[in-house]
């Protein structure tokens, strides 16, 4: 049978956190509208005679993830129509831009590998913007960024649609990939880089569900080994990674069925049916929509001043792949360990707070974050950002533990009761009487009580059943509420079994 | 007296030395416009309620001496395609004869703020496609002069409420010569000033990259006056200059003697109707009286200046017009409607006249994937072209002279059957459109019986000389003061 690949592109559609609108004054907080139709004006709403004035914020935003995807940021670029009729655009058109973007070839490392065929020669595919293709990764090619609004929200009722202005004219980023990505683990990897970039430039929130990113792929499949493009079809409106992953290998799978049963693919729009999860057909390319682009006579070319693009370049925080390799040499953490910190921001900011505040090492404070931190806050759903310990007391904790002023289930009783009552670390141990205790005398008596309370236990344990010594291990943090330190008590542990042995 | 005749300058000192009232002013146009209108159906809408608040208002400011300005209590109207919050705008079309703006025009609201009194808003072709107000979707005007003629357009209510001394001054707007023709037609004075002098925001747009809002007046002198009060930067309207507005009667008065006047000979070709080159010639020879220099300059690319006129206006016509779909506001037909492509279809079905939807036809097809190239884009390098006949033509003059249509006032129904024919009316007005540079029309003779109309040409952002120019030969000769109850 022939071996398939897949060529994958993708478009991604980000709102762009500013205050106001657009192409106008109104809030772009659309979500938190009292209620529908409130934060409109004349322009969003296209009434007769008003005329857009562009957001000089919208425009830094856009530089600024131009720049973080190492694009060209062009000095002149222009505003365009693209014509088209829906009720969710007031207009008749959508201002967007066309041939001449904000921002054009840039590229975003991957990690994910893909073997890369040469592309055909032609406009937008430059194979000496790729990397050598030794080790792991891939580059995705940028072929463009470009600043367009966004439409208005329709609500379908039984025999009509309500039409919600409130989002009509917030600011959109579309950036476009070239067909680099062979396969899906590929194009979710570039998407879960992209919207870690957008959320570290605060550029996006990266709430898939709340509908501020939506992905576009593109797809095609052709022979392994072959050249040629086949004709692709795009699955518009993809909200989250799981349903980006899910249609996309369906597409692929479809596409290769239709090629081996010997049909052949038409280019068109697809959906994606997430709850039968199948793509379904919405536009054949005989109905392709003629966009009928002009540029936009309403407003003139926007020119960037070089210094201007060069003060926001200066503006670029430490991007998640440079704060990686950062955190590995100068914390030894592994890989692995300094891609999850930084794969967001506020995590890595925490993460460095605690480290810069903490005698323990770095490796320490990692799996401290890693291990209960992370479950406290993904079981109360709490965004990083929201943590209410502060890194100091975070630090002074891990100290404690690493110093043995008390043991590791205290630890966590103490991080449960920072995050709810908060306080002072050392208080709160005094308190709770939680410091850890190595007295041998006191530990001893404790063990030698569990061991005569579960003869049971005992006998199995000394036939052979070493797993029981980790439920004793419990036993005496359970009745010394943690205090025991853990390497004395097995120490005694180990030493009264082996006696009873003999 | 006749007040209806006055001009701003002599209403403006009469009501500031309270020989008369602005209520007065405004009560007396009022019903003139009722009495008068009612034969050449200039106005769309008569707004007495809005005109006498605004007439009050400008009397307390005269009562107090306070923030009065050259136009405050001065009447005007206001040409249906700009925005007036509260009284509504149709743009002479079906398909928003019943829209109420829920904000002014920034025009609108810099006339308010000088103390302006709007008197109503006048018809126009609909939308502005049209030269004789026959495209109107809602009735004809008749020209003042004769009633069985046009106005001209598409401002030809504009200039008829101005012949036919329906306000002091009118406010139209010109796309490609629609200030300056019906001004030719009706013997008032007009601007069409530099594209991006005067903001557009709250004007119904037509062809966005062209159209220029202007006065049109008893005389170059108040057309100064009132474009004074009307131009400047707009936040609202990024294609809006940014530079200051110059003092237009600063050189007003001074001799135009040494100045060089240019002739363009490519609007003096066969097809000028003969009282109206004469007229034109006896200009050209009262400019040389008043000492100017006369010079033949060319603007080689003048025939290409209608196709890439009407081909641009027709692309961002055919995208302007897209917001009418019957969804938020206007008429809305949605009767037997089976789905909102239905609501579109009928809507625009019977609120667009023929003219409107041939346009927008011949827009969207000149945009078309495969066309673009061949119509948009040939169009937009034609348009650098004519831009830089101008700019060389303003090497060697200060100013150009051109009539502002081959022919005077034509009869209704004359050339309604063929709109090529109409669309060569606009010859000698749309190359300024395209390049973005200021016309001043003004009244120069009669053949006929019927008023002909000459325009003054002038550089970018050069209006100062252009009412100099006019200012001087209104000063010797009196064309401007002929109107159709004193001729």
């Amino acid at each position: 049978m022939t071996q398939y690949e897949a060529i994958i592109g993708l478009e991604i559609h980000a709102e762009m956190l500013t205050n106001s609108k657009m192409f106008c004054g109104c809030s772009a907080a659309y979500a938190s509208a009292p209620e529908p139709n409130t934060y409109i004006c004349p322009v969003c709403t296209g009434l007769p005679g008003a005329m857009p004035v562009v957001n000089k914020k919208a425009v830094e935003l856009a530089t600024l993830v131009g720049l973080a995807l190492n694009c060209t940021i062009n000095e002149h670029n222009t505003f365009a129509r693209k014509n088209y009729y829906y009720p969710d655009l007031p207009k008749g058109y959508q201002i967007s831009q066309y041939e001449l973007p904000i921002a054009s070839k840039g590229y975003l490392d991957i990690d994910t590998p893909s073997p890369l065929a040469p592309l055909p020669k032609g406009e937008g595919n430059d194979d000496s913007l790729r990397p050598a293709g030794e080790g792991s990764g891939m580059r995705v090619t940028i072929r463009r960024a470009h600043i367009e609004e966004d439409t208005a929200k329709l609500a379908h009722e039984k025999n009509s649609a309500l039409v919600d202005f409130n989002r009509a004219g917030v600011p959109l980023l579309e950036i476009v990939t070239e067909p680099d990505m062979r396969t899906v683990e590929a194009a979710l990897d570039y998407a879960t880089k992209i919207r870690a970039i957008l959320r570290y430039l605060g550029v996006n929130t990266g709430d898939m569900e709340t509908g501020v990113l939506r992905f576009e792929a593109n797809i095609s499949v052709r022979p392994v080994g072959s050249e040629e493009l086949r004709t692709r079809t795009e699955i518009k409106n993809l909200n989250s990674f799981r349903a980006l992953t899910r249609a996309s290998a369906y597409e692929i799978e479809r596409q290769i069925k239709v090629y081996e049963n010997g049909g052949i693919i038409v280019q068109e729009t697809l959906g994606w049916d997430d709850v039968r999860e199948v793509t379904v057909s919405q536009r054949g390319k005989e109905d392709a929509h003629d966009y009928r682009y002009f540029p936009e006579p309403d407003l003139p070319p926007l020119r960037l001043d070089r210094a201007w693009i060069e003060s926001i370049r200066a503006q670029l925080p430490e991007l998640p792949e440079a704060k990686t390799q950062r955190f590995v040499t100068q914390f030894e953490l592994k890989e692995k360990e300094a891609r999850f910190l930084t794969s967001e921001k506020a995590l890595a900011d925490y993460f460095e707070g605690v480290v810069s505040k903490s005698k323990s090492p770095a490796k320490t404070v990692h799996s401290w974050i890693a291990g209960e931190f992370m479950r406290y806050i993904n079981d109360a759903s709490m965004d990083v950002k929201d943590v209410p310990v502060a890194p100091e007391s975070f630090a002074k904790l891990i100290d404690m533990i690493t110093d043995k002023t008390i043991g590791a289930s205290a630890g966590k009783t103490i991080l449960t009761e920072l995050f709810t009552n908060g306080g002072d670390p050392a208080q709160i141990v005094k308190e709770k009487n939680l410091a850890q205790v190595s007295d041998e005398g006191f530990i001893l008596e404790v063990v030698t009580k569990i061991l005569n309370d579960n003869p049971k236990e005992v006998e199995q344990y000394l036939a052979g059943k070493e797993t029981i010594l980790q439920w004793m291990m419990g036993q005496i943090a359970r009745t010394t509420k943690g205090k025991a330190d853990p390497n004395v008590a097995r120490e005694l542990l180990l030493k009264l079994l082996e006696e009873r042995r003999k | 007296m006749q007040l209806h005749n006055l001009t701003i300058r002599a209403a403006s000192e009469m009501l500031a030395s309270k020989k008369i009232s602005s209520v007065e002013l405004t009560q007396a146009t009022l019903q003139r416009a009722h009495e008068v209108d009612s034969k050449i159906q200039a106005y769309v809408t008569i707004a007495d309620d809005v005109a006498l608040e605004q007439a009050k208002q400008a009397d307390e400011r005269i009562a107090k001496g306070e923030n009065i300005t050259p136009l405050t209590g001065i009447p005007f109207s206001m040409k249906d395609a700009i925005s007036t919050r509260g009284v509504r705008t149709t743009c002479s079309s079906k398909i928003l004869e019943n829209y109420v703006p829920q904000y002014n025009a920034t025009v609108t609201d810099k006339l308010a703020d000088a103390g302006a009194v709007l008197i109503g808003k006048t018809n126009m072709d609909e939308f502005g496609m049209g030269s004789s107000c026959e495209n109107s979707g809602l009735f004809n005007t008749r020209n003042p002069w004769d009633l069985d003629r046009v106005p001209g357009g598409s401002s030809g209510g504009a200039a008829a409420s101005m012949s036919a001394g329906l306000c002091n001054f009118a406010i139209g707007e010109d796309t490609g010569g629609s200030v300056r023709m019906p001004a030719g037609f009706c013997n008032v004075t007009g601007i069409k000033p530099t594209y991006g002098r005067v903001s557009r925001y709250g004007l119904i747009a037509l062809a966005s990259s062209f159209d220029s809002i202007g006065p049109m007046t008893r005389d170059a002198y108040d057309c100064a006056t009132v474009l004074q009060y009307i131009a400047g930067h707009d936040p609202k309207d990024s294609t809006s200059y940014k530079i200051q507005v110059t003092n237009y009667h600063e050189n007003i008065n001074k001799p135009v003697k040494g100045m060089k006047l240019g002739i363009p000979k490519e609007y003096f070709v066969a097809g000028m109707e003969v009282g109206v080159e004469s007229s034109i010639q006896e200009a050209i020879r009262t400019y040389e009286k008043l000492g100017m220099e006369v010079h033949e300059v060319s603007l080689p690319h003048t025939k290409y200046a209608l196709p890439v006129y009407y081909l641009l206006l027709f692309a961002e016509a055919s995208s302007n017009l897209a917001r009418f779909d019957g969804t938020r506001f206007g008429l809305s037909v949605s009767k037997d409607a089976k789905d909102v492509v239905d609501i579109y279809l009928q809507t625009r079905h019977e609120g667009f006249g023929d003219e409107v939807k041939r346009r927008i036809m011949l827009g969207a097809y000149a945009l078309s994937a495969g066309y673009y190239d061949a119509y948009y884009l040939k169009a937009q390098k034609v348009r650098t072209l004519l831009r830089q006949d101008f700019e060389n033509a303003f090497n060697s003059v200060d100013v150009l002279l051109a009539p502002t249509c081959p022919t005077t006032a034509f009869k209704l129904g004359e050339k309604t059957s063929d709109p090529l024919e109409m669309y060569l009316s606009d010859i000698y007005v749309v190359a300024t459109n395209p390049a973005g540079v200021p016309g001043l029309a003004l009244p120069c003779g009669f053949s006929n019986n019927m008023p002909v109309g000459m325009q003054l040409i002038g550089k970018h952002l050069d209006e100062q000389t252009l009412f100099q120019v006019g200012h001087a030969y209104q000063q010797v000769t009196d064309w401007h003061k002929q109107n159709p109850g004193n001729r």
